[in-house]
């Protein structure tokens, strides 16, 4: 077998050294009953061309050819070459947690450039080394909170991803937290007046996405006010991290909790993604996962190291800040290499082409008689559309023109059931959203 | 450097700064198609709330300075391309390319998590068929592969057990634990709303299984064995101890983290394990990634199936495959979308490489790091000395006496050009020297292993200094951990700098300061 660098000679040479007669010996500590008599009923064994066979039939069997308007979370970017050549090279890719610096200063030096990043990007003063991804970054969030807080109760937006409302609630039903929907208004966002009548003083943390899952922005920091008025913290959370290539920063929030996948992370079927954590200094105790700090060696030397991990599970076990461990450094190195590709003026350019194209498909949509826009409020690249007739009509006609038309909202929202998400990003080509238009036209113009 | 260190010389190699301190305004490094639509200007599109310039402080440089700054980066990183970690329960063993391959075809790695079901087939099939090999690899019934890394899975499989003992009236109130266990389960126990008991090994390192017979009360919801224990010794009594828990109505969860001693030889299924969860990145393969991404699957008996965390995995009419969130007793989402997809193509593949044989690679593992025990015993304290499995543990008890610990041992283990076995855990062995080779290692290296092991042990005899103060060869040595932790930088902050010119431009030349002569070892 290939991964395994032993000759049969070499297996019974090592045999011999140990004083064993067969490797069965060495198994003895296992009571003879639920050793496994016979082989595993396993597929294979494949050669290499044999498995890459096999993933390319699969890959066959999925969307291959067919153009995309979705995003809800999980959004299609350009990504440089550059970003696989790096995190391909087997020091990167083969490496293991930097608990020995000296022979890690590869990993942590990158570390800490992401955690800077990530503080520029959200206006914050310090993030983490990655969470496992926007969802569970956001219920951390909501737990650090708490913690920081001391207060049981949590108020969420409605417009906040519905899979990250999920999390949280599978999150809080064991730690008791109370966990309360806030409405969106007309507008898109959140609903101010329902949000002050809910407040009080047992209120850890208020929860606001933006753009949120309708694509519309919230206003940050009137939220803030609101929220400091009652001693509670706003967690902001951020699904499409582009949007902060054209929008002001989140620095009001006390928290923030990002979704990196936007920065060089392809979609993969939902995974693997990067999940950040970004707050003001002063609540950096309370912060999980890992940091990587700088410091200065023997000689005088910088360098850096992981710190603060008297907050982690490893040194604190049962009294940690968090039971994360392994997390999602190479995905971090990921978006730390894209993000330094696309640079200041990149990433400028890239939110810009979104604002511009989206908008450019709104107005091409809104021309078909009976499709509005749903909200008001101003959006980044997804918005929501109400059509005349069922989403999932239109969007099976798509199909057949080899379009996945917007995403129907009606399962997460039952009062939005003629509504749709669009989502429209640099990837987009105006051919794309015309031809678009041009299929929904059609399909809306057929007969009943 | 000392002829008695044969697997590694010195080498010069690059220094480099922090990207930050490249930058200049203009230089960029990768450039975007023109914009074939109207240009919007953002400040009318937003209004106040637009971003006027460019994130402050972001990078500025060209394509070939990034491929020079990672590059330079990466060669100050030790890697299992380089050579073994043989850090224990971590299971450091090799990362198969083809897994990275197949993870970047298209049509898998550009997948939408929403885009249509019927477009997803070959997405799903490939959930369904690493599901049916977990499964017949640990014996259990059902499994969900949505937690994102272990720690996750341990979470996972908690709440499951709580969702069924809360279905019976009474989710209880305590989780035992071994004082052996790896830290994330007893945090893990408390996020699931959980108390933990910690509970002592016995003098061979095993759960007392005669004390746990008091232990278990009907407040007890669950025991967190892991097996092989973190001493790489195998719960003999593991059937018992299932038994017992069963008999008050509470459940066995395994930390499935040293299945690299089971695969293809024993089953925990068969062993009375009701939940357990599996790490991907460490008996499965995928690349630890200096610290990530990672995937828990958690494997579990029949009657915790309903629990199960949600979308599920089922199979309709003609055998079409659809993912599910509706389930009434599930215990809820613990993730976005569907697990970490990529992390899951790589184990299946991985998987698919060895198929039946995969009872090879456990033998391998067992037998490297009983050949290394052998080597090693006598020259290092054994304090339990039950059969090792995949890996083993001493301690320093004897290199003490010198003034020298395990932590020591390990840095000058750095300069014979290996990255140190795990140090200082268990915590029930104090000084301990965590070690497993996996079966990624040769007969060359193991031996390369022992006679490092062996040469420091004599320098920790004939010379303790040496050792005390070591690493001697790397680029930086020793760093100030307490001041890091003392006075946090935790980013890059050129405003902090500013305040001090002298500062800035020593911090900005840092890394060109001539690296003083280092006496050779």
């Amino acid at each position: 077998m290939r991964y395994l660098p032993k000759s049969p000679a070499e297996r019974q040479e090592m045999l011999s050294a140990i004083g064993a007669d067969s490797i069965d010996e060495l198994f003895s500590s296992i009571p003879e009953r639920y050793r496994l008599r016979k082989a595993l009923n396993l597929p294979g064994p494949f050669s290499e061309a044999e498995i890459i066979r096999y993933f390319t039939e699969r890959a066959g069997e999925n969307s291959l050819g067919y153009t995309s308007f979705r995003g809800a979370g999980v959004y299609n970017h350009l990504r440089s070459v550059v970003t696989d050549a790096i995190i391909q090279r087997g020091e990167f890719l083969t490496s293991y947690t930097p608990y020995q610096a000296e022979i890690s200063q590869g990993t942590l030096q990158a570390i800490f450039e992401f955690q800077t990043l990530m503080c520029q990007l959200t206006g914050q003063e310090v993030a983490n080394a990655s969470m496992w991804d926007g969802s569970t970054a956001t219920t951390e969030a909501v737990l650090m909170a708490e913690r920081i807080t001391g207060r049981r109760r949590v108020l969420v937006a409605r417009s906040l991803h519905p899979e990250y409302r999920d999390v949280l609630r599978t999150y809080a039903k064991n730690s008791g937290l109370r966990v309360e929907e806030i409405p969106y208004n007309a507008s898109g966002v959140l609903d101010h007046k329902a949000l002050q009548s809910a407040l009080r003083e047992d209120v850890a943390a208020v929860v606001a996405q933006s753009p949120n899952f309708f694509g519309a922005v919230e206003p940050v920091a009137e939220l803030a006010e609101i929220a400091r008025a009652a001693g509670s913290l706003l967690v902001v959370a951020i699904t499409e991290g582009v949007s902060l290539g054209a929008l002001r920063p989140p620095s009001e929030a006390d928290i923030v909790a990002m979704e990196g996948q936007s920065f060089g992370l392809p979609p993969s079927y939902g995974g693997p993604f990067v999940g950040v954590i970004a707050s003001r200094e002063k609540f950096v105790r309370q912060m999980p996962g890992r940091l990587a700090g700088q410091t200065t060696d023997l000689e005088g030397r910088r360098g850096f190291v992981l710190t603060l991990a008297t907050r982690e599970q490893h040194i604190r076990r049962e009294k940690a800040t968090s039971n994360i461990c392994t997390n999602q450094a190479l995905c971090a190195l990921a978006a730390t290499v894209h993000l330094t590709l696309l640079g200041k003026e990149g990433l400028r350019e890239m939110a810009q082409q979104n604002l511009s194209k989206a908008r450019f498909a709104l107005a091409e949509l809104t021309k078909i008689p009976g499709v509005r826009r749903t909200f008001d409020a101003p959006f980044f690249n997804e918005f929501t559309l109400e059509f005349p007739r069922s989403v999932k009509l239109v969007n099976a006609e798509l199909l057949r023109e080899k379009i996945v038309g917007p995403m129907v909202l009606g399962a997460s929202y039952p009062e939005l059931t003629k509504h749709a998400l669009v989502c429209v990003t640099e990837t987009t080509t105006r051919a794309d959203i015309e031809k678009l238009a041009g299929a929904v036209r059609r399909t809306l113009e057929r007969p009943l | 450097m000392s002829p008695k260190i044969k697997k590694a010389s010195r080498h010069t190699n690059q220094n480099e700064g922090l990207i930050f301190e490249k930058s200049s305004p203009g230089k960029r490094g990768f450039e975007l198609p023109p914009l074939d639509v109207p240009s919007v200007d953002p400040a009318e599109a937003l209004g106040q709330i637009h971003r006027s310039e460019g994130v402050a402080g972001f990078p500025e440089v060209s394509e070939i300075e990034v491929i020079r700054h990672f590059t330079r980066l990466s060669t100050w990183n030790y890697a299992i391309d380089l050579g073994m970690y043989p850090l224990g329960s971590c299971t450091m063993k090799y990362n198969p390319r083809v897994n990275e391959f197949v993870a970047r075809i298209d049509g898998i790695a550009t997948e939408h998590p929403y885009q249509p079901q019927e477009l997803s087939q070959g997405c799903l099939k490939i959930l369904r068929l690493l599901e049916q090999c977990l499964l017949e690899i640990t014996g259990m019934d059902t499994i969900t592969l949505q937690p994102a890394a272990g720690a996750q899975g341990e979470l996972t499989g908690l709440l499951l057990i709580r969702a069924y003992l809360q279905k019976q009236g009474n989710p209880r109130k305590k989780v035992l634990i071994p004082d052996s266990a790896h830290g994330t389960n007893p945090a893990t126990a408390v996020i699931a709303g959980y108390e933990v008991e910690n509970i002592k090994s016995e003098s061979h390192g095993q759960i007392d299984v005669d004390k746990l017979r008091d232990l278990v009360t009907p407040d007890v919801a669950a025991l967190m064995i892991t097996n092989p224990s973190t001493l790489g010794i195998f719960e003999q009594r593991i059937p018992e101890i299932a038994e017992i828990l069963h008999a008050k109505g509470a459940l066995l969860y395994m930390d499935g983290a040293n299945m690299n001693a089971l695969a293809g030889v024993a089953r925990p299924g068969d062993l009375g394990v009701d939940v357990m969860h599996l790490n991907l990145h460490k008996t499965f393969s995928t690349p630890h990634g200096g610290g990530g991404p990672g995937a828990g699957p958690v494997a579990m008996k029949k009657i915790l199936e309903p629990f199960r965390p949600v979308p599920i995995l089922v199979e309709k009419e003609a055998g079409r495959l659809a993912l599910e969130s509706v389930r009434p007793d599930s215990i809820g989402r613990v993730k976005a979308f569907s697990g970490n997809f990529g992390v899951l193509v790589r184990a299946l593949a991985y998987i698919l490489a060895y198929g039946p044989g995969i009872r090879q690679a456990t033998e391998d593992a067992v037998l490297n790091a009983n050949y290394i025990r052998k080597h090693l015993e006598g020259v290092y304290d054994l304090p339990y000395s039950l059969p090792s499995m995949h890996e083993v543990v001493f301690s320093d008890a004897h290199q003490k006496k010198n003034g020298v610990s395990t932590m020591d041992i390990a840095k000058r283990l750095i300069d014979y050009g290996f990255h140190p076995y795990t140090t200082a855990f268990p915590l029930i062995v104090p000084g301990a020297l965590m070690i497993e080779p996996t079966e990624s290692e040769s007969k060359e290296e193991c031996d390369l292993f022992i006679d490092a092991m062996r040469s420091i042990a004599e320098e920790a005899a004939t010379n303790p200094d040496l050792v005390k103060t070591a690493p001697h060869s790397t680029r930086v040595r020793r760093l100030d951990e307490v001041g890091a932790a003392r006075k946090p930088i935790l980013r890059w902050d050129p405003a902090r700098q500013e305040s001090d010119p002298s500062a800035r431009h020593k911090a900005k030349h840092k890394h060109l300061e001539p690296t003083p002569v280092i006496p050779t070892a």
